[in-house]
């Protein structure tokens, strides 16, 4: 379990706050997604779980212990994490991208790689096609598959995903969201997911958070945000996507 | 050919080789060895520390200004005649663009592979010895690509501190009018530049296909 407590955290002395007195719980096994437009603070929050950033205040706490008290490092090896951009090593193949962590942690090379072909065949890469070769040689959804596997390496409990489908076509996205709802199902990692797209965080989220500013609007199951809507903004959030919708639906 | 110009060749050949090896060997190898171990170093720390950055590497630039000649001349009092001299002059030139080059190839590596090696828990040491260096590799070699010419061509000068090399016969044409023998040992010296440079180059290109297309890679 995550526990979010009264967190705010400033990056210019207090002027102005990017993550404003957050209060946030993530379950067990469930998917909690992180839902706003840029400059909302979802990024901030999640980066703040496995401290790539610390929080000015409040706390963080994982398992029960706040993230404060442990070591920074050890704390992200034991959380997996899908970067945005995806940040795959490019001087390094596929196989040895996805086994880094356990390079990291000193596990020999056989195990290594074993690992890597195991992950592989998890994100639907077949390992003999795929193991050897560089990331300059996959497509951008290959790529990210790759950053899938590379995070579930040391067999985390926790998965933070920071918009991870952001810069791919709406095919390909689509095939990964199910991806992501087939492994979560299989594997029963506790995720954290970032987007700004409605669509995804409906697709996605066990619970939706709706942030705005800084601030938490709502917290919630899709039904529940759709039935009340905390505020206008969560109330517009919705209503305009379902307008597009019917657009969309005239047409086809 | 002239005979008589074929002639001089081969006469003066076993000369010859021997002044490139030794050019090669004991002038610039050696120096250039001395300048990766403590250039590369330099350029991390220039990188790592932001303060140090402007100071390294302006008194490496500067040092590179220094002229050649003369560098040797004040190295004198301390040093004396001989190797020993000429191979401090030599490091002192290669230092700065195998410093610089690897504070430049730090800074190019992709900021979004730096973070994900953050993100993923990589010690600050891991990340520079799995990450940064190897992605920083083709830039640094071909600032020791640099450095390797400029010694190559500046050990000619080695010959006035009694150092050998190539120079000696540069010199000894000079002195002894004998423009045929200055002409072959620099064409000598510009051999062994090109075959350095180009050597060194293919070592670049490889490395460079290894890391990827300028490295920007997602």
């Amino acid at each position: 379990m995550i526990e979010i407590s009264n967190v705010s955290r400033s990056f210019d002395g207090a002027k102005t706050f990017a993550v404003r007195d957050l209060t946030l719980d993530v379950a067990e096994g469930e998917t909690l997604v992180l839902l706003g437009s840029s400059g909302c603070g979802k990024t901030t929050t999640l980066r703040m779980i496995n401290r790539l950033i610390d929080p000015t205040q409040g706390a963080i706490r994982v398992d029960g212990g706040n993230v404060m008290d442990r070591n920074p490092i050890e704390l992200r090896r034991s959380i997996g994490y899908v970067f945005q951009g995806v940040g795959l090593f490019p001087h390094m193949t596929v196989a040895q991208n996805v086994s880094i962590v356990l390079r990291l942690e000193g596990a020999a090379r056989s195990a290594r790689r074993a690992r890597a072909l195991e992950l592989l065949e998890t994100v639907e890469l077949p390992p003999d096609q795929y193991a050897d070769r560089y990331p300059n040689e996959l497509s951008g959804g290959q790529r990210q598959r790759v950053g899938v596997a590379r995070a579930l390496a040391a067999d985390p409990k926790y998965l933070l995903m920071d918009e991870p489908f952001g810069a791919l076509d709406a095919l390909t996205r689509d095939t990964l969201q199910q991806e992501v709802l087939r492994l979560k199902s299989r594997l029963g990692k506790t995720i954290v997911f970032v987007t700004h797209d409605i669509f995804e965080a409906l697709t996605l989220g066990d619970r939706i958070a709706v942030m705005h500013e800084g601030r938490l609007e709502q917290v919630g199951t899709a039904e529940q945000i759709a039935a009340q809507p905390a505020s206008d903004f969560v109330a517009e959030l919705f209503r305009r996507p379902a307008r597009q919708l019917r657009v969309f639906q005239e047409h086809f | 050919m002239d005979r008589s110009l074929w002639e001089f060749i081969l006469a003066r050949w076993p000369e010859l080789w021997e002044k490139t090896l030794e050019h090669l060997f004991h002038l610039t190898l050696p120096p250039l060895l001395i300048a990766i171990a403590v250039g590369v170093p330099l350029g991390i720390l220039a990188r790592r520390i932001r303060r140090l950055r402007g100071p390294v590497l302006s008194t490496l630039g500067l040092i590179q200004t220094l002229p050649s000649l003369a560098l040797l001349a004040l190295l004198l009092p301390l040093l004396g005649i001989g190797k020993a001299n000429a191979i401090v002059a030599l490091t002192l030139y290669a230092l700065f663009p195998i410093a610089m080059n690897t504070a430049a190839g730090l800074a190019s590596v992709n900021p979004a592979v730096l973070e994900a090696a953050r993100g993923l828990g990589f010690t600050p040491r891991q990340r520079l010895w799995l990450v940064e260096l190897p992605l920083a590799l083709p830039v640094i070699v071909s600032g020791i690509r640099t450095a390797a010419v400029i010694d190559v061509g500046i050990a000619t000068l080695a010959t006035f501190i009694s150092a050998g090399g190539l120079g000696d016969l540069i010199y000894r044409g000079i002195r002894m009018d004998d423009t045929r023998l200055t002409v072959l040992a620099s064409l000598a010296a510009m051999t062994l530049a090109m075959i350095v440079f180009f050597s060194i180059g293919l070592v670049e290109r490889a490395l460079r296909r290894w890391t990827g297309p300028s490295n920007a890679t997602q």
